[in-house]
C-alpha cells in the first residue's frame, strides 16, 4: 500500500471500499473542497481532491506557489475546515469532529514541523519539546524530552529559550518536538524554508533519520524537487488541483 | 501637503486592513471616558449649584435694611437675570377677633411676583392637604403663616389674620420655607403677604425696621457678573450672599461633591493615558516590518517620521470626534434619568468638556503614542530579511518625560487645582514605581515557581516571567488603571459613609435656648425624665471683642464682609471641660480637666484664621462692661456637620463664673413625642425651643441628591474604566493568539488553553490588583486628610476586594480578547499573525 492511489475517477470505488480501506490508511482523503468567500466573490483554492496515503509512506506535495500546497496540508492535520469532503486522520473523520475534537486527534497521532519553527519564546528548548506531552497528560514529559533532544544534538542546551538558538538549532527543537509523541503521521511545512542550504541538508537528514527509526507517515509540502525526490511519493499540485502522484 | 497625503493615505489603509484599530478604539474609549465624565460632572456641578441656591431663593441675594436704589438695582436689571424682592418687618400677628384672638409678635414677609426664584415654599391648603410645592406668591387678601406659628397662634385654615391695619385669610400653611437653611434660628410666627398689600397694613412707615432682600437668578455668566458689579457697590448695612455664604454644613457637602467629581474625571484622564500607552506599544510593533520595506523603497527618516506621526495626529482627530459624540450620546441620557431622580432641571452641558476631551485625546497620544511611533524611523532595512531585528527601543527617558509632560499637564488642567493635580500625579508616578519594582520581584518568584508546575500552568506563569520589561509594563499599566479606580471607590465610600454619619437619624433636632442659671438642673431633670439621654447643657456669654495683643479693635481694620461682622458684633463665648469628637485640637494644647490659672481661650481654626489670631496672642473681650483678658492656647477645627451646639470661641472653665449666662442644649427628639415642645414650654415659659427638623430634612435631602450624583459619576467611571483595561490587555493580545495557535496545534484542548491563558491573566491581574489596591488605599488617605478633610483608616477588606476585583478585571478583560483562539482553526490564527 506504498503507492498514494489518486481516486478522481474512483468514487464508487473508494464508497463501496471505505470500510476496510479507511482503517488501515494514514491518511484517506475524499473529494475534498476548500473555498472561501473574498469580496469579488468565491475563490476555490482546492479543487474535489482524493487520494490515499499508507501508514509509513513518505509523501511529498509539490507545486508552485499559490498551487495550494500549504491549504492542502492545513486541511490534511485538521488545522483547518474544509468546504467540501473528507479527511480521514488515523482512522478518524475531521470533518465530523469539533475543533477541540481535531486537537485531540492532533495531540494523539500527528507531529507538526513548521517553516517558522513556532517555538513558544516563553519555554525553554526542554520546555517546548516536553510541552505536547504535558498537553496530552504524560506523567513524565521531562525524561523521553530529553532523550530526544540529545538525539538531535541539543543535549547540552536544554536550558536555552528560543531567541539564544540559531535557526537549525530552532528547526532541530521542532523536529523534537514534533517527534517526542511518537506520532503516526508527521506533517512538514517548507522545514528548510528558512535555513540555509548546508543548515537545510543537515535538518533534512535528521528528519527522514527520526522517521525511518520510528516507522512515522511523512507528508512534507515543499517547492524543492530535489527534497520531493527523497521521497516514496509525490503529489502534484497545479491551481488546486492534483494533477499528478 | 504629501506627507499628509501620505499619512492619510496610510491611515485609510491601515483602518481597511484592520491594523489600527485597537489604537482607534482605546483612543476613542479614553475620549468616551474623559468627555463623558467631563459632560457629566459638569451638569452635575451646576445641578448641584442650583439645588444649593435653592436655600437662597435665588443665585444671590443683597439684603439691606434700606429701601435698594441705584447701581444696586440697575446691576439687576442686566441681560440675562431674572429678579424680585422681599420685604420683611416685625410685627404683630393677631389671629380670630376679641377676647379669644390671639397675638403674637412674628416677622411680616411681604413676597415679590416670582419669588423664590430657586427652589419653591412646601405648604399645606384647603385644595391639597398633603404637602406640596406651592406656585407662585399669596393672592392679594390672603397671607401663609409658617406651621409651626399657626401652631403657636391655634389658627387654622380660613381665620382671619389682622397685620396692621389689614385683615387677611389665612390661605396656606407652610412647612418649608425654600431659604429657611439660612435663617433657622428665627422662632417667632412667620406670615407671607403678597408684596401689593403691604401698603394696606399700615407698617411701612418712615423709622420702621424693615429689612429688604433684592433676589436675583440667571445663567451662571450673567450671576457672577451681577456679583461682581454688586459686591464694590455695596453700602452700610448692605450685604451679598451667595451660594458660599450657605450654611456650612451644605457647603461642604457640596465643596466635597465638587472635588469627588473633579476627582472623577483626573481618574479618567489616568485611564485614557493606560489604554493609549499600551495600544500604542501594540500599534508600532506591528508596524516594524511595514516600515523596514518602506525603508529598503528609499523613505528617509523625514518621510517616516511624517507618513506615521502624521498618521497619528488624524487617527487622533477622528477618534476624539468619534468619542466625543458618544459621550455627548450618553451623557444625554444619564443627564435625563438624573433630572427624573433628583426632581430638579438639569442645565445643558457646556462646551469646555468636549474640548477637554479633543486635549485629552490628542495629547495622551502624543504623549503615549509618539514615542514608540518615532523609534520606527531607526528599524533597520535589514529587518525586512531578518525578522528577530527590532526596532531600538525609544529612550526611556524620552517616553517618560513626555508620558509625565503630558500627564502632568492634563492632571493639572483637569484638577484646577495644583495640589489636587500634584497629588495625584506623585500618586501615580510613585504607584508606577512600586509596581514595576514588585512586579520584578514576582516575575523572580514565578521564574524559580514555574520548574515545579506542569503543562498549562507552566505556559501561562513562563509568559509572565519572560521578557520582564514587557511583562513589568503591563502589569504597571494595569495596576495603575485599577489604582485610579479603586481609588474612585475607597473615597467615594468614605464620602457616602461620613454623610451617612454626619447626618445620622439621632442628630440634634431641638435646640433649647435662654435657659437661665437657676433652671439648668431643673431642665436638665426634664429632659432625663423624657428619656431623651444625658443632656449637656453649654453656658453663653455675650461678648464683644475689643482688644488683640494690647491694641484696641476697630472694625475697619478689618476685610469687609464675614471677618468685619465678626470683629464688629457680639457673640456668644462658651466653656467646655472637655472635648466632644466633632472638635479636634489642631494647633496648641486644650485645657485638661484642672483649671487654669490664668484664663485661656481655644477658638475655631476658620475664625481665628479670619481674624488673624495665632497661638499665644492676648485677646481681651468685653463682657458686661468688664474686660476678660486671656490667652489663646488652642485652635479646634469644629465638624458643622454635627449639629450640636458649638462655639466659636471656648473660654477655660472658671473664667466666665460670675458672669450672667444663659444657656443652651440640644436634644434628638423622636417623631412619638410630639407634645414634647409644648410639655416644656408648660413647665418653662421662658424657654425657646427651635425646631431645626424642617433644616435638617433639607440638608438631609442635599446630601442624598449629591449622593446620587456622585453614584452615578463614580458607576459610570468605573464602567468606562473597566472598558479601557480590557483595550489595554487586548492591546498585547497578538502574541498570546499566537501562541495559543500553536498549543492547538499540538493538541492542546480549549480546556488547557484557557487554564494556560487564564493563569497568566490571573497571575497578572492579581499582582496588579493587590499592589493597585494598597497604593489606592494609601493615595486615598492622602486625598481624605487634605482634601476632602475626612477621618481616614486602612481598609484591609476593601484593599483585598480590591485585589481579587483586579483579577477578575485582567481575567475577564484578557480571556475576552483571546477568545478567538478557542475557536478559529489554528491555520487562521497562524496564518493571521505570521
Amino acid at each position: 500500500m506504498s503507492q498514494p492511489t489518486p481516486l478522481h475517477d474512483e468514487t464508487s470505488a473508494i464508497a463501496s471500499t471505505a470500510g476496510s480501506a479507511a482503517s488501515s490508511m494514514a491518511l484517506d482523503v475524499q473529494h475534498l473542497r476548500k473555498q472561501v468567500e473574498l469580496p469579488g466573490g468565491p475563490l476555490t483554492i482546492l479543487h474535489d481532491i482524493s487520494f490515499r496515503i499508507a501508514p509509513g509512506d513518505t509523501v511529498a506535495i509539490v507545486g508552485a506557489s499559490g498551487s495550494g500546497k500549504s491549504t492542502l496540508l492545513s486541511l490534511l492535520a485538521g488545522l483547518d475546515t474544509a468546504s467540501g469532503g473528507r479527511v480521514l486522520l488515523a482512522g478518524q473523520d475531521l470533518s465530523t469532529l469539533d475543533e477541540d475534537g481535531r486537537a485531540r486527534v492532533r495531540g494523539e497521532a500527528v507531529g507538526f514541523v513548521f517553516q517558522s519553527f513556532q517555538l513558544l519564546p516563553s519555554l525553554t528548548a526542554l520546555e517546548n519539546v516536553m510541552l505536547p506531552l504535558e498537553l496530552r497528560g504524560d506523567i513524565d514529559p521531562e525524561t523521553p524530552a530529553r532523550q530526544i533532544l540529545e538525539q538531535v544534538g541539543l543535549g547540552g542546551r536544554l536550558g536555552h529559550y528560543p531567541r539564544q538558538l540559531s535557526g537549525g538549532e530552532q528547526q532541530r527543537v521542532a523536529l523534537a518536538r514534533a517527534f517526542v509523541t511518537g506520532p503516526r503521521v508527521l506533517f512538514a511545512d517548507e522545514p528548510t524554508g528558512n535555513l540555509d542550504q548546508h543548515t537545510g541538508a543537515a535538518i533534512i537528514e535528521l528528519l527522514f533519520d527520526l522517521n525511518a527509526s520510528r516507522g512515522t507517515t511523512l507528508v512534507l509540502v515543499t517547492h524543492d524537487e530535489g527534497l520531493a525526490a527523497r521521497c516514496g511519493h509525490s503529489l502534484r499540485l497545479d491551481a488546486g488541483k492534483l494533477v499528478g502522484a | 501637503m504629501r506627507s499628509l497625503s501620505l499619512a492619510w493615505r496610510q491611515l485609510r489603509r491601515d483602518l481597511a486592513a484592520g491594523e489600527i484599530r485597537i489604537l482607534l478604539a482605546a483612543l476613542v474609549l479614553a475620549v468616551v471616558a474623559v468627555t463623558a465624565v467631563g459632560f457629566v460632572t459638569d451638569r452635575a456641578e451646576r445641578a448641584l449649584a442650583i439645588e444649593a441656591n435653592r436655600l437662597l431663593g435665588g443665585d444671590a441675594v443683597v439684603r439691606s435694611d434700606t429701601a435698594l436704589k441705584g447701581e444696586l438695582l440697575q446691576a439687576a436689571q442686566a441681560p440675562g437675570l431674572k429678579r424680585t424682592q422681599t420685604t420683611e418687618l416685625d410685627t404683630m400677628i393677631r389671629v380670630g377677633k376679641g377676647e379669644d384672638a390671639s397675638l403674637r409678635l412674628g416677622d411680616l414677609r411681604g413676597l415679590g411676583e416670582g419669588f423664590p426664584l430657586r427652589g419653591a415654599f412646601r405648604v399645606v391648603d384647603a385644595q391639597q392637604p398633603q404637602e406640596h410645592d406651592a406656585r407662585g406668591i399669596p393672592a392679594r387678601g390672603t397671607l401663609w403663616m409658617t406651621q409651626a406659628g399657626a401652631d403657636t397662634l391655634d389658627a387654622r385654615l380660613g381665620d382671619t389674620v389682622s397685620i396692621g391695619d389689614a385683615d387677611f385669610r389665612l390661605a396656606a400653611l407652610v412647612v418649608q420655607e425654600p431659604d429657611a437653611a439660612m435663617d433657622y434660628f428665627n422662632v417667632a410666627p412667620r406670615v407671607f403677604l403678597n408684596e401689593a398689600d403691604l401698603p394696606a397694613t399700615g407698617l411701612i412707615q418712615f423709622g420702621s425696621r424693615i429689612r429688604y432682600r433684592l433676589v436675583i437668578a440667571g445663567e451662571a455668566g450673567a450671576v457672577e457678573r451681577f456679583v461682581e458689579r454688586a459686591r464694590p457697590a455695596l453700602g452700610r448695612g448692605q450685604r451679598l450672599e451667595t451660594v458660599q455664604d450657605a450654611r456650612p454644613e451644605i457647603r461642604s457637602a457640596l465643596d466635597r461633591a465638587g472635588r469627588f467629581l473633579g476627582l472623577a474625571a483626573l481618574v479618567s484622564v489616568v485611564l485614557a493615558a493606560v489604554a493609549v500607552a499600551m495600544a500604542a506599544r501594540r500599534h508600532s510593533e506591528r508596524h516594524l516590518s511595514g516600515v523596514a520595506v518602506m525603508r529598503c523603497l528609499g523613505a528617509q527618516q523625514r518621510t517616516l517620521v511624517a507618513v506615521y506621526v502624521g498618521e497619528l495626529m488624524l487617527l487622533g482627530l477622528l477618534a476624539c470626534t468619534l468619542g466625543v459624540a458618544i459621550a455627548f450620546g450618553l451623557q444625554w441620557g444619564i443627564g435625563s434619568w438624573l433630572a427624573r431622580t433628583l426632581g430638579v432641571s438639569i442645565p445643558a452641558a457646556s462646551l469646555v468638556p468636549a474640548v477637554q476631551g479633543y486635549a485629552t485625546g490628542l495629547v495622551v497620544l502624543l504623549a503615549f503614542g509618539a514615542p514608540p511611533v518615532l523609534a520606527l524611523r531607526r528599524v533597520p532595512a535589514l529587518r525586512v530579511l531578518r525578522r528577530d531585528l527590532d526596532a531600538t527601543e525609544p529612550s526611556a527617558w524620552l517616553v517618560a518625560i513626555a508620558a509625565l509632560a503630558g500627564l502632568g499637564a492634563l492632571l493639572w488642567w483637569k484638577a484646577g487645582s495644583a495640589a489636587l493635580g500634584g497629588a495625584m500625579l506623585i500618586g501615580i508616578v510613585g504607584t508606577l514605581a512600586v509596581l514595576a519594582l514588585l512586579s520584578w520581584l514576582m516575575i523572580l518568584a514565578v521564574r524559580r515557581l514555574r520548574a515545579r508546575l506542569r503543562g498549562s500552568l507552566r505556559y501561562g506563569l513562563a509568559n509572565v516571567s519572560r521578557r520582564a520589561s514587557t511583562s513589568i509594563a503591563q502589569i504597571s499599566a494595569l495596576g495603575l488603571g485599577l489604582m485610579a479606580l479603586l481609588l474612585l471607590t475607597f473615597v467615594r465610600t468614605d464620602l457616602l459613609d461620613r454623610w451617612q454619619l454626619a447626618l445620622q437619624a439621632d442628630a440634634p433636632n431641638r435646640f433649647i435656648i435662654n435657659v437661665q442659671d437657676d433652671q439648668t438642673q431643673p431642665v436638665h431633670d426634664f429632659l432625663r425624665a423624657q428619656d431623651l439621654g444625658e443632656p449637656v447643657l453649654f453656658p453663653m456669654v455675650r461678648a464683644r471683642l475689643t482688644q488683640v495683643n494690647g491694641k484696641a479693635v476697630r472694625a475697619e481694620d478689618y476685610e469687609e464682609g464675614q471677618t468685619r461682622r465678626r470683629a464688629d458684633r457680639e457673640f456668644n463665648l462658651s466653656t467646655m471641660d472637655a472635648l466632644r469628637d466633632d472638635n479636634q485640637v489642631t494647633a496648641g494644647r486644650f485645657w485638661g480637666s484642672g483649671k487654669p490659672a490664668a484664663t485661656e481661650f481655644s477658638v475655631e481654626e476658620g475664625f481665628a484664621k479670619d481674624l488673624g489670631w495665632k497661638i499665644g496672642d492676648t485677646v481681651t473681650f468685653d463682657v458686661a462692661g468688664q474686660p476678660l483678658p486671656g490667652r489663646v492656647t488652642s485652635l479646634r477645627k469644629v465638624d458643622w456637620e454635627s449639629f450640636r451646639p458649638n462655639f466659636f470661641v471656648l473660654v477655660s472653665p472658671g473664667a466666665l463664673q460670675g458672669y450672667s449666662a444663659s444657656w443652651i442644649t440640644a436634644v434628638s427628639v423622636p417623631p412619638s413625642k410630639p407634645r414634647f415642645t409644648a410639655q416644656l414650654v408648660q413647665a418653662f415659659p421662658n424657654l425657646s425651643v427651635i425646631d431645626v427638623d424642617a433644616v435638617l430634612k433639607q440638608v438631609r435631602s442635599t446630601a442624598d441628591q449629591v449622593s446620587t450624583v456622585v453614584q452615578v459619576v463614580f458607576w459610570f467611571s468605573l464602567a468606562a474604566g473597566l472598558l479601557v483595561l480590557m483595550a489595554a490587555v487586548s492591546a498585547s493580545q497578538d502574541e498570546r493568539l499566537l501562541e495559543g495557535g500553536v498549543m492547538r496545534v499540538l493538541g492542546g484542548s480549549r480546556r488547557q488553553l484557557r487554564l494556560a491563558q487564564a493563569s497568566e491573566f490571573a497571575a497578572i491581574g492579581l499582582l496588579s490588583g493587590l499592589v493597585a489596591a494598597v497604593a489606592a488605599s494609601v493615595l486615598s488617605g492622602v486625598i481624605a486628610t487634605r482634601v476632602f478633610d475626612l477621618p481616614w483608616t486602612f481598609n484591609w477588606k476593601l484593599a483585598l476586594v480590591g485585589g481579587g476585583l483586579g483579577m477578575l478585571a485582567a481575567l475577564v478583560a484578557g480571556m475576552a480578547a483571546t477568545r478567538r483562539v478557542l475557536d478559529a482553526p489554528p491555520s487562521v490564527t497562524l496564518r493571521e499573525l505570521q
